[in-house]
């Protein structure tokens, strides 16, 4: 049987500050003088590098799928999962090399692409069926099945923009998961809806990659891909390092996310977010002269984060990963509470404390975002590792008695024992 | 190593072979597995064919996006689709009033509202089609970015959505009709066809203007503008003057200047200096206007006068070209829409 998707040395190439994405729009005005002046500038720029302003998202990119096959693509930010997908569903051109898909494709880069909030509920089921590459008479066949499914059978004839946001998206995701294409292509759609209709979907999903057909899922919900996929593909700064089944390539995408962390903050590169400010260097420690990056369960621990400097609204939040990926809790400064200290400082450091570590023993990982004038500035995957030794909250040793149970809680106990007994 | 064994996986010697084929080779012998059409995917490269295939699949998709067009531009409306029919109304009263008498309707012995309405109606249908053609690529970033589909379906439902509005006008034009007892008889026949000449004209300008839009966003406050000059150079509101000899001493008498040579007759003052050279200068550019024949022969069909064939076929011959030169542009471009919207 020929693959369904063979890809040969594919590459793209973005112009950083021009055109490409990112850039601003040109005007007439600079096309003229650009026309005017480019015999000058030919001249100068001939000492310069003409490839300054390229950007390569992807590198002579090389693989095969066979039909059926659901594949996970993994990678940080920026490796190039999302430019990868756009090529692939045609929506941008690859710079050289060549592609062969065999069979319908349905791409879901976004859900409820072309929902238009003027129309009803049952007008958008078709607009948006039409746009996923469904036929009017495939749509009608389905149209009771779509409703059942998005649960908003009541408001198919008011416009959808009376509906609530949750509303929106299972009407579109239900329209969403009744495609029928030989090739799927998701791209972070399960991130929506309330906890229950994700399930839903998930299940959903996992019919459509039983039914034979071949799914491609980018994602950094590890746990989805985990359970949807049976390879993953890791991408790393546009090129392929691992290609495996999925739980070894999980394990490769979170290798590689722990070596970068062995780099100094300050010199990764692969961020994400508007970098005015940037964070520059993270320290875990018990606060109390212990090792650096080592805490101890029960014990008191100490978050310090550096960032470049000082900007309005600074805020952060931290996200920490077990080794698995899972993730186990957040810290986010723009929760208040009456013990946080707001002060004027020359000194750009964030700092946060906790009096007790409820991790059970092991190694973790953070991730951390920086934040200002309500933007994300900053977003770094796998800033440090630490480790956790074994102790005791409160007296009682805190164990890892079941796979994930990554957290202890103080507590008590009152159990009966046999009268006699 | 991992990347070495995937490399040499992926490069087949019997690719050319392969090229060509539009189904798997196993289709023989698996009859019951549908054939499976092969898609190849490469870097742009120069000028595109239009794929009339593809446009074709799609041709439902077209359908959608002109359909909600339709739908939801008279949405939370009190008149609704009635301003498919209310604006050039409103256009002919408006211009019969300020107009009627100045521009000298005498000209003809055809009443003036419905001399203006003739003009007006593939006026107004060709300039909303050219403007919201040129701004839908534009307005329709969101879907662009996020799924392909074949990107001319975009400004030619556009196109296709005006259409509809038109119809409505041309009900209108039949009731005024029967009003004014002016029955042209069989060259009504014509309208269909007219209003697709004027439709595909729209259609090419449409699609230069919406991709040229995409990375030149100056297009936009270009298009009202250069419509209203349009509007100037195309006989809708005001009479073709022409003499007995016809086409050869067509001369453009433009509202104003009718006006003010009634002006100028009434106090005896000689006519405007320059007037003649004036028209002589833009009688090529006037003959370029495609627009000029299709007006003027829409204006004959509906109302039984001679039918100027000549400025038809002119206006025809410039329609093609205007609907390759656009259509052929946004094909070119089309690929880098995505990346620079």
């Amino acid at each position: 049987m020929p693959p369904a998707i063979r890809v040969e040395h594919v590459s793209k190439k973005f112009r950083i500050g021009c055109n490409g994405n990112g850039g601003r729009y040109r005007m007439l005005r600079e096309v003229v003088s650009d026309a005017l002046s480019a015999p000058w500038r030919r001249s100068l720029k001939s000492s310069t590098d003409p490839d300054a302003d390229d950007f390569w998202a992807l590198k002579s990119m090389n693989f095969e799928v066979q039909p059926g096959e659901a594949i996970g693509f993994l990678g940080r930010n920026g490796a190039g999962k999302s430019t990868l997908l756009k090529i692939l569903s045609q929506i941008t051109p690859p710079t050289t090399g060549r592609i062969e898909l065999r069979g319908s494709v349905g791409s879901l880069l976004e859900v409820g692409t072309g929902f238009h909030l003027e129309l009803t509920g049952r007008d958008n089921v078709f607009m948006n069926g039409s746009i996923l590459g469904m036929s009017r008479r495939e749509i009608q066949r389905k149209f009771d099945e779509i409703v059942d499914f998005s649960g908003v059978e009541q408001f198919l004839d008011t416009p959808v923009k009376r509906y609530s946001s949750g509303m929106r998206v299972r009407l579109a995701f239900a329209v969403a998961a009744h495609l029928e294409p030989d090739i799927l292509m998701v791209d972070e759609v399960l991130a929506v809806g309330d906890a229950e209709f994700q399930k839903k979907c998930l299940t959903k999903m996992q019919e459509v990659g039983r039914a034979g057909r071949t799914v491609f899922f980018v994602s950094h919900h590890l746990g989805s891909l985990r359970s949807l996929c049976t390879r993953g593909i890791v991408l790393e700064s546009g090129r392929i390092t691992a290609d495996d089944d999925i739980g070894r390539a999980i394990a490769h995408y979170l290798q590689g996310i722990e070596e970068m962390s062995a780099c100094a903050v300050a010199d990764r590169t692969d961020r994400s977010g508007a970098g005015e400010v940037r964070l520059t260097d993270v320290e875990v420690s018990d606060g109390e002269g212990g090792p650096r990056g080592t805490l101890r369960t029960g014990q008191a621990a100490r978050f310090t984060l550096d960032v470049s400097k000082i900007a309005s609204g600074l805020e952060c939040v931290f996200f920490i990963y077990d080794e698995h990926g899972q993730m186990v809790t957040v810290f986010d400064s723009q929760v208040f509470a009456v013990h946080d200290e707001r002060k004027h400082s020359d000194v750009p450091r964030m700092v946060c404390e906790l009096d007790e570590v409820l991790l059970a023993a092991g190694r973790y990982r953070i991730d951390v975002v920086i934040i200002s004038n309500a933007r994300q500035q900053d977003w770094l995957v796998g800033a440090t590792w630490f480790r956790v030794l074994p102790g005791d909250i409160r007296g009682r040793p805190a164990k890892q008695t079941r796979p994930n149970s990554n957290l202890s809680f103080p507590h008590r106990w009152q159990v009966p024992i046999k009268v006699g007994g | 190593m991992e990347d070495e064994r995937i490399v040499i996986q992926a490069i087949p010697s019997r690719r050319a072979a392969e090229v060509c084929t539009l189904v798997p080779e196993d289709e023989s012998d698996n009859p019951d597995v549908r054939p499976l059409r092969l898609k190849v995917i490469k870097p742009p490269s120069g000028w595109q064919l239009i794929d009339v295939g593809e446009l074709w699949r799609h041709r439902e998709l077209l359908f959608f996006f002109a359909w909600r067009d339709v739908k939801v531009r008279y949405r939370q409306t009190l008149l609704g689709a009635g301003w498919a029919v209310v604006q050039p109304l409103l256009m002919m009263v408006v211009f019969t009033i300020f107009l009627g008498r100045v521009a000298g309707a005498g000209s003809t012995d055809l009443p003036y509202p419905l001399f203006v309405y003739t003009g007006l109606l593939p006026w107004m249908f060709f300039s909303s089609a050219i403007a919201s053609a040129g701004n839908s690529v534009v307005s329709s970033e969101s879907i662009i970015t996020k799924i392909y589909f074949p990107r001319l379906l975009v400004p030619f439902a556009a196109v296709a959505a005006t259409v509809v509005d038109c119809c409505c006008a041309l009900g209108m034009l039949l009731l005024m009709l029967l009003y004014y007892r002016v029955w042209p008889g069989a060259t009504l026949l014509l309208v269909p066809v007219l209003i697709a000449l004027t439709g595909l004209l729209a259609l090419g300008i449409g699609t230069l203007l919406a991709a040229m839009n995409v990375a030149y966003r100056d297009v936009k406050y270009v298009i009202p503008f250069m419509i209203q000059l349009w509007m100037f150079a195309t006989p809708a509101i005001y009479m073709q003057v022409s003499s007995a000899a016809g086409l050869d001493q067509l001369r453009p008498e433009s509202a104003a200047v009718a006006g003010l040579e009634t002006a100028a007759a009434d106090t005896d003052v000689a006519r405007p200096a320059g007037h003649d050279r004036y028209a002589s200068v833009s009688m090529p550019l006037f003959r370029l206007n495609p627009m000029n024949g299709f007006v003027a022969f829409f204006r004959a069909a509906v109302l039984g006068t001679p039918l100027p064939w000549a400025q038809l076929a002119a206006g025809t011959a410039i329609t093609a070209v205007a609907l390759g030169v656009g259509v052929f542009y946004f094909r070119r471009v089309e690929n880098t829409f995505a990346d620079v919207i």
